[in-house]
């Protein structure tokens, strides 16, 4: 009975518990802070409500189609072995980088009016379609967030071990074999997490959801905050909203979390990762085909993006290149929060069976951003100025944001590797620093380079600083690309955008890829 | 019982886990090889698990030399264990592997570093010490394990069948390691083992474990050539 | 009530205030302004205006950029009298009310016979630029001529939510302001050539020269962008016959200033030429007081409204809800 003998052998708890119990405090703080400052409030009123049903509507669905359609990409990308993946890979995560509005314009040179979709249609005499309505907004955001969710599996199909494969082909296991026995119960691991991930990204979209939702019909629960603050100036009915989007939010998480079964499909040697399986035609196309498919959807809007950036890179002035070093600096800081946030609290996650500590890490994404900002701001401004901490609070708030993809990335790793190595680590009195030295840390490295990455990425990309604490002396890339926008300079603002992705994707890189050297991916 | 004074005690143990209940009261002596056999499930891991600290009791002490360890954490226990797997961590090289064996914080000094030379030198890995374990075979990790626990010095070594994928004749050099390293070290032997093979190549007592209890240990000898019932039935 | 005027001028009354009346202190003083984002970017005046006021006041003029005009107030309406902010610039006429309501403005002497199609009656804000809202297209196309051609046309148009932007709720105002109680009737006609709604007017107009619509909600002024700064003549601004709504932008002192009279001076420096030749051709708008040197060679070129509408800004608060109600209640159909 070799499994009664398995104990979990953990890291201390108390410093992930005080990185849940900050991240907690600085999100409520801030709500609470709202609260305080509230007088009479409105309420909430039917068009609040009716936001609310849309929210979860649109989120609904963008959450099940965005990890729905990545099942297969992610399979196929997991067994196949082609020239220039890697690189796909990589690629495929530019959407999420992106800032929204470069996406949406990206998108639109696709799927808009004028947008080669349509343009291919009226060359064929078909009538256009319109991207305009829940459809449009579900497409937008499954263009966000299908490459995450696809590299959230792929991650979870590269943790099965090629012993198992090994073991598969011996058995000579067909296709629905190897998706019963292997990839089944890791569906089951990877899926809710990625689901919860994907509805709690989508219940705080605003400006894309507005934008192609063609209208007020499109009205979301940020879009209703971002009313009570500014346009009604309504403290009060602005924290009510939050605290909806926060239920709305945890709820999920807690619910998907719950349903992640704690097994482990254990570790091997650390042996290149070959496959066996699926080596028939059939089984080729479909791979071929949902990879061809992917990689057009997700890349021709990039492509649009890269087009527009080229054509205006001339036009792009010197401020940008000093918002884009800016950048450059809040996302490697964001990063550093990252780490003392997400490793601590991961060590205090894995070894537990059921997940809910992880919920408190999808607080941070899920709290409206303004909230969180003027909360923050009422709570700082009477003994600091917030122009001053600008740079801390981007960072933090990036990190913050970053910090439920990074657990979710980090959690299943640690777990397996505690189970699989904590007892070792134990047995020659492996303790603190050691133990994440030279077992936790190097076991956690692909896992700690992606996290890393997306986290420099998502920063680089973010418009991040909430204009109250904005330092007018240091903008960042994305406000510096909203600024030439705002100044009719559409061409400057696509050469900056163009910037911001080859910056983003860059950092990407370097961390993705410094964690994987070594490691098959 | 035969040997020096008694370094083991497990002091009216219980182990439960759900339904599963496993009771051992029992001493091992100082410099004894002592071999737990007994049916698959009837707990034979979970007991060294519980010796060395990973499995919790439900009463009872445990007792090295007199001293209570039955709260001490497993790394500071006076004993080096293997595992059925696992032994090795893949993303270390050989020597480093060896040299967690003398500090966990790899901070290896002139002199660490040569003790660990010389350890791989004696099982045969002296030209792998920078390999990564997943380029060895199967017998070559063992060797690497073996090199640590001889490095960590304890006064008991605990394997808890780590040669089980081994050939027999592969089986046979591993255990003839162990049986040197016992010798030179003067340290104590607890292994879980299938084999009477085993038990009678190296092992001095047997304890038997079954229908929830491990029973106390008993020349290996007398007990092969004179089975129990239970132990009739399980070697078959 | 509306006010349909025709710019009407005020009789100079100089501004012989304050100036120079700042002790000189030890130290440079500071004048904090807040103010829009897009006001102290590179490409807006606000560098030059720095520049330029620097040069006469011997102090060290900070500009705070907050986001846009609702932000700035919503951001003033946080720090409440402790704000560092001496000034405010970048409210607009349909912020007016809702400013004046948190007290913490001062009230201003300064006054000048400003070049707007109204008269400027107001003793706590200071007009520093104004325009016309318009649809803008391109300039090939047969442009409708007022909102019921438009609602009637198959043309797809742009807007922006009145609850995120403040062009925005200049066209909710426009149109209640045209059309009183039809303005649900105009909505309704207009569901169906709104393609969509952005949050904000740089998304709205990015869109539009995408090719997702045929017009955009932007400004009179807007093509003179592309004229002068681009050379590009293919954008043109939509006259229609309602007349067009006015958006002015003012500036204001804060009550708790610790620099109430260099405040006065800026406020005076305002609207002067030195900052007035900036606006044109950084903020593409009208300056409240015509340079010496008159406007820019494209602004010549532009449309004219025949008529000017502006609901009164105390009027503001009591309509805005409701209309918000209306145009939901249209294009939520």
């Amino acid at each position: 009975m070799a499994d009664r003998a398995v104990a979990i052998i953990a890291p201390r708890a108390w410093p992930g518990g005080l990185a849940a119990a900050a991240v907690a405090a600085l999100i409520l703080s801030a709500l609470a802070a709202v609260v305080w400052r509230a007088d009479a409030s409105r309420g909430l009123g039917a068009g609040d409500w009716s936001a609310i049903r849309f929210t979860v509507v649109q989120a609904t669905w963008s959450a099940v189609l965005s990890v729905g359609l990545a099942v297969p990409v992610a399979r196929a990308l997991a067994r196949r072995r082609f020239a220039g993946r890697a690189l796909l890979v990589t690629l495929l995560g530019a959407p999420f980088i992106l800032p929204v509005i470069a996406a949406v314009l990206g998108l639109l040179a696709v799927f808009g009016r004028a947008g080669w979709v349509n343009l291919g249609l009226d060359a064929l005499g078909a009538p256009p379609v319109s991207i305009y309505g829940l459809h449009g907004v579900v497409l937008a955001h499954v263009f966000f967030n299908l490459p995450l969710a696809t590299r959230l599996l792929l991650q979870a199909w590269q943790s099965i071990p090629v012993e198992r494969f090994r073991l598969a082909a011996q058995l000579d296991l067909g296709p629905r074999m190897v998706f019963r026995t292997l990839e089944w119960p890791l569906l089951m691991q990877a899926v809710p997490g990625a689901l919860a991930l994907v509805f709690v990204i989508c219940l705080t979209s605003f400006a894309v959801a507005l934008t192609l939702g063609g209208g007020p019909r499109a009205t979301t629960i940020e879009l209703a905050i971002y009313q009570a603050f500014r346009f009604d100036f309504d403290l009060g009915r602005a924290a009510v909203l939050s605290v909806v989007q926060l239920v709305l939010a945890g709820g999920v998480a807690v619910l998907a979390l719950w349903f992640i079964p704690p097994i482990s499909f254990g570790t091997g040697l650390d042996r290149p990762l070959t496959r066996w399986d699926a080596r028939g035609g059939g089984q080729r196309g479909l791979d071929a085909v949902w990879i061809l498919l992917a990689t057009v959807f997700l890349l021709l809007p990039l492509v649009a993006v890269l087009g527009a950036g080229l054509a205006g890179l001339n036009d792009v002035p010197a401020s940008v290149w000093r918002a884009a070093a800016a950048s450059i600096g809040v996302a490697l800081s964001s990063v550093a929060v990252m780490g003392v946030l997400a490793l601590p609290m991961a060590a205090l996650i894995a070894p537990r069976r059921r997940g809910g500590i992880e919920a408190v890490g999808l607080l941070g994404l899920s709290a409206s951003p303004l909230m969180i900002g003027t909360g923050w701001f009422i709570l700082i401004n009477p003994v600091a100025n917030p122009a001053a901490l600008a740079l801390p609070v981007t960072a933090l708030v990036n990190a913050l944001m970053a910090l439920p993809f990074v657990l979710r990335i980090l959690v299943p790793r640690l777990r397996d590797t505690l189970l699989q190595y904590g007892r070792l680590g134990a047995a020659l009195d492996m303790r603190g620093w050691a133990l994440w030295r030279w077992v936790l840390l190097p076991r956690l490295r692909p896992q700690l380079g992606f996290a890393a990455g997306l986290t420099g990425a998502l920063s680089m990309g973010d418009l991040g600083v909430i204009a109250l604490f904005a330092d007018p002396e240091r903008a960042t890339l994305p406000l510096q690309m909203y600024r030439l926008m705002g100044a009719y300079r559409m061409e400057a603002a696509a050469g900056a955008a163009l910037i911001l992705l080859v910056l983003a994707l860059g950092v990407f890189w370097v961390f993705d890829a410094g964690g994987r050297a070594g490691a098959d991916t | 019982m035969q040997g020096g004074a008694p370094v083991l005690t497990l002091d009216r143990v219980t182990i439960e886990q759900g339904d599963f209940r496993l009771e051992a009261d029992l001493t091992v002596a100082s410099g004894r090889k002592v071999a737990v056999i007994g049916p698959s499930g009837a707990g034979k891991s979970t007991l060294l698990g519980a010796i060395c600290g990973f499995v919790p009791l439900a009463s009872g002490r445990i007792l090295w030399d007199g001293g209570d360890i039955t709260r001490t954490a497993p790394g500071r226990r006076p004993m080096a264990m293997l595992f059925q797997d696992n032994n090795l961590f893949p993303h270390l090289s050989v020597a480093q592997n060896v040299g967690l064996g003398l500090r966990p914080d790899l901070r290896l000094s002139p002199a660490d570093r040569d003790r660990i030379a010389l350890a791989l030198d004696r099982v045969g890995l002296a030209q792998y010490a920078g390999t990564k374990p997943g380029k060895l075979s199967g017998g070559q990790q063992s060797r690497a394990a073996l090199a640590r626990v001889s490095v960590q010095a304890r006064p008991l070594i605990v394997l808890d069948e780590p040669f089980a994928a081994l050939g027999p004749a592969l089986r046979r050099d591993m255990l003839e390691l162990v049986r040197d390293l016992t010798a030179e070290q003067g340290a104590s032997l607890l292994m879980v083992t299938h084999t009477p093979d085993d038990v009678r190549l190296i092992a001095d007592d047997v304890i038997f474990v079954d229908g929830g209890r491990a029973h106390a240990p008993q020349p290996a000898a007398d007990l092969l050539d004179n089975p129990p019932p239970a132990l009739r039935a399980y070697l078959g | 009530m509306t006010y349909l005027t025709h710019a009407a001028k005020l009789t100079a009354i100089s501004a012989a205030i304050a100036m120079g009346g700042a002790a000189v202190q030890a130290e440079t003083p500071e004048l904090v302004i807040y103010t829009y984002d897009s006001f102290v970017s590179d490409w807006g005046p606000g560098p030059a205006v720095e520049a330029a006021f620097e040069e006469t006041c011997d102090c060290d003029l900070i500009f705070v950029g907050a986001g846009d005009g609702a932000a700035l107030l919503a951001r003033l309406k946080l720090e409440g009298a402790r704000s560092d902010a001496d000034v405010v610039l970048g409210l607009d006429t349909s912020l007016i009310a809702t400013a004046k309501n948190t007290g913490l403005f001062a009230p201003s002497g300064v006054s000048a016979s400003f070049d707007l199609p109204i008269t400027w009656r107001d003793d706590v804000f200071v007009p520093y630029d104004w325009g016309y809202f318009a649809f803008v297209h391109n300039a090939d196309l047969a442009a409708p001529s007022n909102f019921r051609d438009l609602a009637d046309s198959d043309l797809k148009i742009i807007i922006q939510d009145p609850r995120s932007s403040t062009p925005g709720l200049g066209l909710l105002m426009w149109i209640k302001d045209a059309y009183g109680d039809d303005a649900p009737a105009i909505w309704q006609g207009l569901s169906d050539n709104v393609v969509t709604v952005t949050k904000g007017w740089s998304e709205a107009y990015g869109l539009f020269l995408e090719g997702e619509a045929d017009m955009v909600l932007s400004y009179t002024t807007s093509p003179a962008y592309h004229l002068i700064a681009e050379e590009d003549e293919t954008k043109a601004a939509a006259l229609f016959d309602e007349g067009h709504y006015m958006q002015i932008e003012v500036a204001g002192t804060l009550a708790a200033s610790d620099q109430p009279d260099l405040a006065e001076r800026f406020l005076t420096f305002m609207i002067s030429d030195a900052f007035q030749s900036i606006i044109p051709t950084t903020n593409w708008m009208y300056p409240a007081v015509l340079p010496e040197a008159g406007l820019p060679e494209g602004f010549s070129s532009l449309v004219t409204p025949d008529k000017a509408l502006l609901i009164p800004p105390q009027d503001v608060p009591a309509l805005r809800d409701a209309a918000l109600q209306e145009w939901l209640t249209a294009l939520s159909r």
